[in-house]
């Protein structure tokens, strides 16, 4: 028996004569729908952590390659000329959208985490900071040669040290989300395929009955085939909607989400879930569909 | 269709070993259209094996089975499911879909053969009739009486109107008023033209019969089939 068009047509048109002849098997049933379901919601989960995954790479690395930091590390009878140098340097540096110096204020409140509110700088050697926002065509190394020339205090950071490791860390965990949902779908197709072994097993004597009368072995399949996909498609389709709700419930981070309060789908986003059922009944399909043609092989 | 002179099924030289025992051993036996043979023996001694080699359940270890003119082992399992639609089949350990009414099962090898409008039509209500179980349609197998079960399992090989009805100790559970209904059931079908094997260790079933047709008796013996005697 094989996976066909004409099987196909008749799987989805269905036939109730053949339907009936295969005994309903009430527990097993509720069985295999609630196993699809629970499978569905898992794989809704891992999209859900796969796609913010994906969403936080992209926000970091575009964030992050977006800006630069100079130090000015010079004696406090020179800083400000160096800091002004430098500002020189960098509205003529390709690249570079603005740069600011950060002011005495603003330089209090970052180190005041630290070192509390009451920390006199101006008694400190306290490097000037400069912020850089840049744009495509920015050099950092071309950057580090003029500076060294021009202000031999300054010291650029462009962030890439650190950047690289966080982008690679989300992009894993992106990965592993998409694995998670592979081995849930692959999942599904054990599942099936046990149930369907069962079902073939438990109905030997029906199979003999409908050898007997002259059914093809690929009618005695179609009956098993159908009632395992219908299964998983409506067991499935009720854990992703399960699924979806939850996702939906969860709080989001407002205009700033991290990793956990970003789970969710964005825009188009929210349609990867909708092929969870489709993949799951057309897994359980194959998957019925080879067992039910190595059982009948070796049911006499 | 078979070739003109051939039997509708033919067994030449064949055996069938089972266990690492030979259970069958050169069997040479033709059904010729419309003929009408009983197959006898002891219990035990191969008549369900025979049987069931001459509708493709079983495959010989040895020799050649032909159905309709094609050796069986040139059949594909799809071929095979077809094949059977031309072999009406009656067992004495009468299988039936349990959770299906009498008349469902009765129709079941049109349902399979996608035969619908015909497994619901007025053929069935007279088959049904004529094995006498109209009132008993919509019972469930586990409620019917062995004589039932046999005439529905007789109703039900028939109602594809096959060529051959091969039938396995078909009195095997009844009395004998029912088991004279069932032969007399199965000599009508002859009389339509039928090929009709029966296998019985019922002496007195092949007595009755032989006083109402022409039937030819093989007796399993030894491994072996013969032509029975006279005396029986």
């Amino acid at each position: 028996m094989r996976l066909d068009v004409t099987m196909l047509r008749a799987l989805l048109s269905g036939d109730r004569h053949a339907d009936r002849v295969v005994p309903p098997s009430g527990f097993t049933a509720q069985l295999t729908l609630f196993a699809a379901g629970a499978m569905a919601f898992l794989a809704v989960f891992a999209l859900a952590l796969s796609l913010a995954s994906g969403r936080l790479a992209a926000r970091w690395g575009d964030e992050l390659a977006q800006t630069a930091t100079l130090r000015i590390v010079a004696p406090a009878d020179q800083r400000a000329e160096q800091t002004d140098a430098a500002l020189n340097v960098l509205t003529t540096t390709p690249g570079v959208e603005t740069a600011r110096a950060l002011s005495d204020a603003e330089q209090a409140a970052l180190l005041a985490p630290w070192f509390g509110t009451e920390l006199p700088l101006d008694t400190l050697p306290v490097p000037r900071l400069i912020e850089i926002e840049t744009s495509a065509g920015f050099d950092p190394t071309g950057l580090r040669l003029r500076l060294a020339a021009e202000v031999p205090g300054a010291v650029l950071d462009d962030h890439g040290r650190w950047r690289a490791p966080l982008v690679a860390a989300a992009q894993r965990l992106r990965a592993l989300g998409w694995i998670a949902a592979a081995l849930i779908m692959a999942a599904v197709a054990a599942m099936v395929t046990l149930a369907a072994n069962a079902a073939l097993a438990a109905n030997a004597q029906v199979i003999a009955v409908l050898r007997l009368v002259g059914a093809t072995d690929s009618y005695i399949a179609q009956a098993f085939v159908r009632r395992f996909t219908l299964r998983a498609l409506i067991g499935s389709a009720a854990g992703v909607v399960g699924g979806l709700i939850a996702v939906w419930l969860m709080p989001t981070g407002g205009e700033t989400p991290g990793l956990l309060t970003g789970i969710g789908f964005r825009g188009a986003g929210w349609l990867v879930p909708l092929c969870v059922p489709l993949i799951s009944a057309a897994v359980a399909l194959a998957a019925t569909t080879v067992a039910a043609s190595r059982a009948l092989r070796t049911l006499t | 269709m078979q070739k003109a002179g051939t039997g509708v099924i033919e067994l030449e030289n064949v055996a069938y070993s089972y266990g690492g025992g030979e259970l069958l051993s050169d069997i040479s036996v033709k059904l010729a259209p419309g003929s009408f043979h009983f197959l006898t023996g002891p219990s035990g001694a191969g008549k369900t094996t025979l049987l069931k080699l001459c509708y493709g359940a079983l495959l010989p270890t040895a020799g050649h089975v032909r159905l309709f003119g094609t050796d069986v082992r040139a059949l594909e399992r799809d071929d095979i499911a077809m094949v059977r639609r031309k072999v009406g089949v009656v067992h004495q350990d009468v299988q039936f879909l349990d959770h299906l009414p009498v008349a469902d099962n009765i129709a079941l090898p049109l349902t399979v053969s996608g035969r619908h409008a015909e497994a619901a039509g007025a053929d069935l209500g007279d088959l049904m009739g004529w094995v006498g179980l109209n009132t008993r349609a919509d019972a469930l197998p586990p409620e019917l009486s062995g004589g039932e079960r046999q005439r529905a399992a007789l109703a039900r090989a028939v109602i594809m109107s096959p060529e051959v009805v091969l039938a396995d100790e078909p009195t095997g559970n009844v009395d004998w008023d029912m088991s004279q209904r069932l032969l007399t059931l199965l000599v009508e079908l002859n009389r339509m033209g039928k090929t009709v094997l029966i296998a019985t260790h019922d002496l007195s079933l092949i007595r009755a019969a032989k006083a109402q047709v022409q039937a030819r008796v093989l007796r399993i013996s030894n491994r072996r089939v013969q032509l029975a005697g006279a005396d029986l």
